[in-house]
């Protein structure tokens, strides 16, 4: 009911964003600015999706945006080396996985909190990219690839179609299917998960792996859409990714969202950041305001928050000390912590 | 039982030696590399480049082991730099001391914004800190921009402040005194305070924190500021250090800083580690860093360094962890089979 | 002993949890000097009056005084500065610290300059541990003590806090003869000294050793409160109950059939050892033993949510893999955890979205849930266990306990199992749904279905089961069929004394 609610507050957002910016900013209503307002979001958008579930089942992962930066330095590096390109997207979209399962072995297999990990791999995959490319940037990809990250069809770029793709199949897994449904049991409770038959540890093994996937697609995407590779690509943009999951009604702690409200944050944010460039707002000054979207999107629900649950009888899991990163309960950190007689390991 | 206590505590002072142990065998290498790294202007350089690192990693140690966390702690170092090298050019006599408490307050307020949001709205810090990380930054940013000030030069700073930075005291430089101090403190006040206790009875089991009545919120806030007012102070530093400041001073610290904690013993699930861990955690990373050149490893391996010895050290953590409770099952049952009998 | 006026009272004291009344006009006096029994069944109240006792919980109405002054207590902090301490039934620690830094946390001794004195918070943790005659080392840290040594902890966390007066929440649940004997030791110790002691237990035996008078509750409301010597065992029990304790049972006659769940030299190292046992068709087979024996681990790992070392399992002549709930959910077994809030139950899911979860594929085709499908299932149980609900769309949170309890039965039951384990399946809920939830196991059992019950409450194992397995320190240590089966032989095997 709640979410549902947030996401018609995001509806209007949306609306009064674009509204605004037809109404006071030249150019805004454009063709060419629709598009390129929508091909500027893509990256983003398609490390959202990656997050969604993730988010969804109380995890998290800082280390997209390293991990298209790194899938950016392997492009440009195999580029170089004069690797075909048709031979080049395969190896980098494995490469994407690799580095996602690597996340998944260390958080699943070593019961590690993925915060602490991904902010470990958030350093290593981007300090691996600066290890291939070093400050250099590749150029010169060919030029029959680049009309799809930069071109449109009618008036959508093949972009945003290739987003909307990877959007309705993740929205597909989420809402749909039984692993979707198995997605917000885990994130509200992992032991019920555990109980009631369903593989927590392959689930989360598949999600890490998807969103290195789609990080890699990402990362392709951006370097064809600059013609650059660079081993700084995309850095910071988890942040972006991060805002607009949480700004799109998704729960930090998990259990909670839909691809519906992360879609409508990712249109609400794209507008602004556009009306903002048209007004010539500085880049710094919209980080702030993407920075203060994400804090006052996770505010506004603990400061609205009904309070039934907090007296509940036998309640044990009423941790109001606020002090957890990122959500002691969700991110397994109390559990990991007791350690003695765990199952499985 | 007695033996399982000093079992525990070994563990711990286990961690540094373990560092202590990994610093020699870098520290050898380089010098094999290269017999300078390990002469006296060679130390001189590699507690200089560990000071402002270890002040950030003390603060931040106080956070992590309440279970909290501060990704900010790079833009609130970039902001309270930018501060001294804007008081500078207002006044090129401002006296230093101005500067360094000027600093060291934007940095508690910092602390206090981020503190006030996890503390009393109760938002999870990694993602409030996520956020300032980037609202500081941008402030950093807007007001380099509203002012028109693209770099500080030295030569736009009073002497005195640089001679802060670059000087020493009998051969050990002004910042690595001043890291020393400020690690002395902390780890006094945490052993002996009751506040300090609280914050690791608070990270060790929040729910039985509230339960001894402990004012979470209130230590929390409280970690919070201090760790954000030693940020501050290394913002200073870094600027007196350096000379040059642009808006840009720290980013990207916040990965080094948490390396640098976790890497010292520092439970990342909060409840324990110490902040003399922390700071040698510091010194192991960037004494790494100094040596790579020399070790023929390119400095692009940097990042990759902090990151993977951050993962490193989270997973030694679990594995030492998990080994430690399947002893105590064992011991357990082992007290069954004998107790059978 | 001289009993004088209360330290502690309680009047006509209310409270509710959503749709949960938990407490109804519960009065209470606790006198200086005298070791209080607060007996009752599972779910009558005793925690929530405990949890105002310790200051977690504000009554509705009513009111508490303290030395006969009417008091709000405002937090657990609060209720401690006025001499009250509770002691759980699994304390809780800080593991990283110190035993002493745990006994004196946030009243640690200071020296000049407001500094801890470690060297006095050393002496006068081991002078406590002294005075209660039990050898602890303040300077060990508490991960890893046993729960008998954490209570004493936390006894002596009261002691050091100059506790009047201190409720023990089933503090014996976890310990053996000898543990729970020294904590007799201990309480008489405490009371002789002047402080006002609440005491909850499930053993009758011990109430009747230990306490001076006796406070019943029964689904949240008052029945009696009597001088332990003036009440025999037979109208306790009755008290508590409420009925006759033969009408709480079923009666039923069973011809157990096929062997359906087949364990054998199950182990988890240091957890349990070599537990081999049958259940058969039709038939209810209790588990027994104290909090901490091993029973719900055993039957974690038969049902795989935790790995085995070894032994194996075998369900309907299906052997299973080691640690994958699903293929044991697959080959027939099912299995309603002890937690119903954290294991059995999504609570913030709706009642239609719990009750499918352990099926999910089953009310799907084509990789697509089909919302009708699992409405139909959830309804069809529902309707079959008797649900007071009112969407089915509504959160499970915003169900009483028993009704709680049955969607859990009913997701599992949805799963047509063979075999069904249920960990302490009366737990938290009120004496008709108890009724009704034993029924119901009697009929699964008639049915064919094969059961395996553990349960904390003695009388319903023997009231239930057929046969009655005992476990003791990870042991299997007795069988008992129904007519060897009684409370004593079940205690004396529970407790350690062999079979």
């Amino acid at each position: 009911m709640r979410t549902l609610r947030w996401e018609a507050v995001l509806l209007a957002l949306c609306v009064a964003v674009l509204a605004y910016g037809a109404a006071t900013t030249d150019g805004f209503t454009e063709q060419g600015n629709l598009a390129f307002l929508l091909l500027d979001y893509s990256e983003v958008a398609l490390l959202a999706l990656a997050l969604l579930p993730i988010v969804l089942t109380g995890e998290i992962d800082l280390s997209v945006a390293s991990t298209l930066g790194f899938c950016s330095a392997l492009t440009g590096t195999l580029w170089e080396a004069g690797l075909p390109f048709e031979t080049i997207v395969p190896l980098v979209l494995l490469a994407g996985a690799a580095l996602g399962a690597v996340n998944a072995v260390l958080v699943v297999y070593f019961g590690l909190p993925s915060l602490a990990v991904t902010i470990g791999t958030l350093g290593l995959y981007r300090g691996l990219a600066y290890v291939l490319l070093g400050d250099r940037a590749v150029t010169g990809f060919p030029a029959n690839y680049r009309p799809l990250a930069t071109d449109s069809i009618g008036f959508l770029p093949y972009a945003t179609v290739l987003v909307l793709v990877v959007g309705i199949g993740v929205a597909l897994l989420v809402h749909v299917t039984p692993v979707g449904r198995s997605l917000y049991a885990i994130g509200l409770n992992t032991q019920t998960a555990r109980f009631s038959g369903i593989r927590v540890d392959r689930v989360k093994l598949a999600l890490f792996v998807l969103s290195g996937a789609l990080a890699a697609l990402a990362s392709l995407l951006y370097t064809l859409r600059y013609n650059s590779a660079r081993a700084d690509n995309a850095n910071g943009m988890e942040l972006v990714a991060v805002a607009a999951v949480l700004l799109g009604g998704v729960s930090i702690f998990g259990g909670r969202g839909t691809v519906l409200g992360v879609a409508t944050a990712l249109l609400a944010m794209a507008g602004l950041r556009n009306v903002l460039f048209l007004d010539d707002v500085s880049n710094e000054i919209q980080n702030v305001i993407t920075g203060l979207l994400l804090i006052v999107s996770v505010l506004v629900p603990v400061l609205f928050k009904p309070r039934r649950t907090k007296d509940a009888p036998l309640d044990k899991s009423t941790s109001d000390t606020g002090g957890d990163p990122g959500g002691g309960r969700a991110r397994g950190l109390r559990g990991d912590h007791e350690g003695v007689g765990r199952g499985g390991g | 039982m007695s033996t399982q206590a000093t079992r525990t505590r070994g563990a711990f002072a286990g961690r540094e030696l373990g560092i202590v142990i990994a610093l020699v065998a870098v520290v050898g290498a380089a010098t094999i590399a290269r017999p300078s790294f390990l002469s006296a202007q060679g130390l001189h350089d590699l507690f200089l480049n560990a000071s402002i690192i270890a002040l950030l990693a003390v603060g931040q140690t106080l956070l992590v082991i309440t279970r909290n966390i501060d990704l900010s702690v790079g833009s609130v170092m970039g902001l309270t730099a930018f501060l001294s090298g804007q008081m500078f050019l207002n006044d090129k006599d401002t006296p230093v001391i101005l500067v360094v408490l000027a600093g060291i307050a934007l940095g508690a307020v910092c602390g206090a914004v981020n503190g006030a949001l996890v503390a009393i709205a109760k938002v999870p810090a990694l993602v409030v800190t996520l956020g300032t990380l980037y609202v500081f930054r941008g402030v950093d940013y807007a007001w380099a921009s509203a002012t028109d000030v693209q770099q500080v030069n030295a030569y736009q700073m009073s002497p005195e402040f640089l001679s802060l930075g670059s000087g020493s005291v009998l051969g050990v430089p002004n910042l690595t005194l001043i890291a020393l101090a400020v690690l002395a403190v902390a780890a006094y006040g945490l052993h002996n305070y009751r506040a300090g206790r609280e914050l690791y009875a608070i990270g060790s089991n929040p729910d039985a924190a509230r339960l001894a009545g402990i004012p979470s919120g209130r230590r929390v806030f409280g970690a919070f500021v201090v760790s954000g007012a030693l940020v501050g102070l290394g913002g200073v530093l870094h600027a007196a250090y350096f000379g040059t400041i642009n808006a840009s001073v720290g980013t990207g610290e916040e990965l080094s800083v948490v390396a640098a904690v976790v890497v010292g013993g520092v439970a990342i699930f909060g409840g324990s580690g110490t902040v003399v861990g922390a700071a040698l955690g510091a010194l192991l990373l960037t004494t790494v860093t100094s040596a790579l050149p020399v070790l023929g490893v390119p400095a692009f391996w940097q990042r990759a360094v902090d990151g993977a010895a951050l993962l490193v050290a989270i997973s030694l953590d679990r594995a030492v962890m998990l080994r430690l409770a399947a002893r105590l099952r064992e011991e357990r049952g082992r007290r069954r089979a004998g107790g059978a009998t | 002993m001289t009993a004088t006026r209360p330290l502690l009272e309680l009047r006509d004291v209310h409270k509710s949890f959503d749709a949960v009344r938990a407490l109804r006009g519960v009065s209470l006096e606790l006198l200086a000097g005298e070791v209080h029994a607060l007996a009752g069944e599972n779910g009558a109240g005793k925690s929530t009056v405990v949890r105002i006792i310790g200051g977690e919980h504000r009554p509705d109405a009513g009111e508490l005084l303290l030395d006969g002054e009417p008091t709000r207590l405002r937090g657990p902090r609060e209720a401690q500065r006025h001499g009250i301490a509770v002691i759980h039934q699994e304390p809780s620690q800080f593991p990283d610290l110190t035993v002493a830094e745990n006994v004196f946390m946030g009243r640690q001794p200071l020296r000049a300059g407001r500094r801890i004195d470690r060297a006095a918070m050393r002496a006068r943790t081991a002078e406590l541990f002294d005075s209660l005659g039990v050898p602890i080392d303040p300077d060990r840290v508490t991960r890893g003590l046993s729960i008998a040594d954490q209570q004493i902890i936390e006894i002596a966390k009261a002691l050091a806090a100059e506790a009047r007066i201190i409720v023990m929440d089933e503090p014996t649940a976890a310990l053996s003869t000898v543990e729970a004997e020294r904590l007799f030791r201990v309480a008489r110790r405490l009371a002789d000294g002047g402080a006002a002691l609440l005491f909850i237990s499930h053993r009758l035996e011990e109430l009747a050793a230990l306490c001076q008078r006796v406070t019943v509750l029964r689904d949240g409301a008052l029945v009696t409160t009597a001088m332990m010597a003036d009440i025999d065992r037979e109208t306790l029990v009755r008290s508590m109950v409420g009925r006759d304790v033969e009408l709480l049972f079923p009666g039923r006659e069973h011809e157990p059939g096929e062997d359906a769940l087949v364990v054998e030299g199950l182990t988890r190292s240091g957890v349990f050892h070599d537990v081999s046992f049958t259940v058969r068709c039709g038939e209810v087979v209790g588990l027994a033993g104290l909090v901490g024996s091993g029973r719900s681990e055993v039957a974690r790992a038969v049902f795989g949510v935790d790995e085995r070392d070894a032994g194996t399992v075998t369900v309907a002549g299906r052997p299973l893999r080691t640690g994958d709930p699903r293929a044991a959910i697959a080959a027939g077994l099912a299995m309603v955890p002890e937690d119903r809030r954290e294991q059995g139950l999504v609570l913030d899911l709706s009642i239609e979205r719990n009750a499918t979860l352990a099926r999910l594929r089953a009310v799907s085709r084509l990789g697509v849930v089909r919302r009708a499908r699992e409405r139909a299932v959830a309804g069809e149980w529902a309707g079959r266990l008797g649900l007071r609900f009112r969407r089915l769309g509504d959160p499970v949170a915003t169900l009483s306990g028993g009704n709680q309890q049955k969607v859990v039965l009913g997701k599992w039951l949805a799963t047509e199992p063979a075999v069904l384990i249920v960990d302490e399946p009366t737990r938290g809920i009120d004496v008709g749904a108890k009724v009704e939830v034993h029924a119901l196991l009697a009929d699964l059992a008639a049915r064919g279905i094969a059961v395996l019950m553990i349960s904390s409450e003695l009388s319903e194992v023997l009231g239930m089961a057929d046969r009655v397995l005992v476990m003791h320190e990870g042991r299997l240590t007795a069988e008992l069929d129904r007519a060897e089966a009684t409370e004593e032989a079940v205690m004396h095997a529970a407790t350690g004394g062999g079979p």
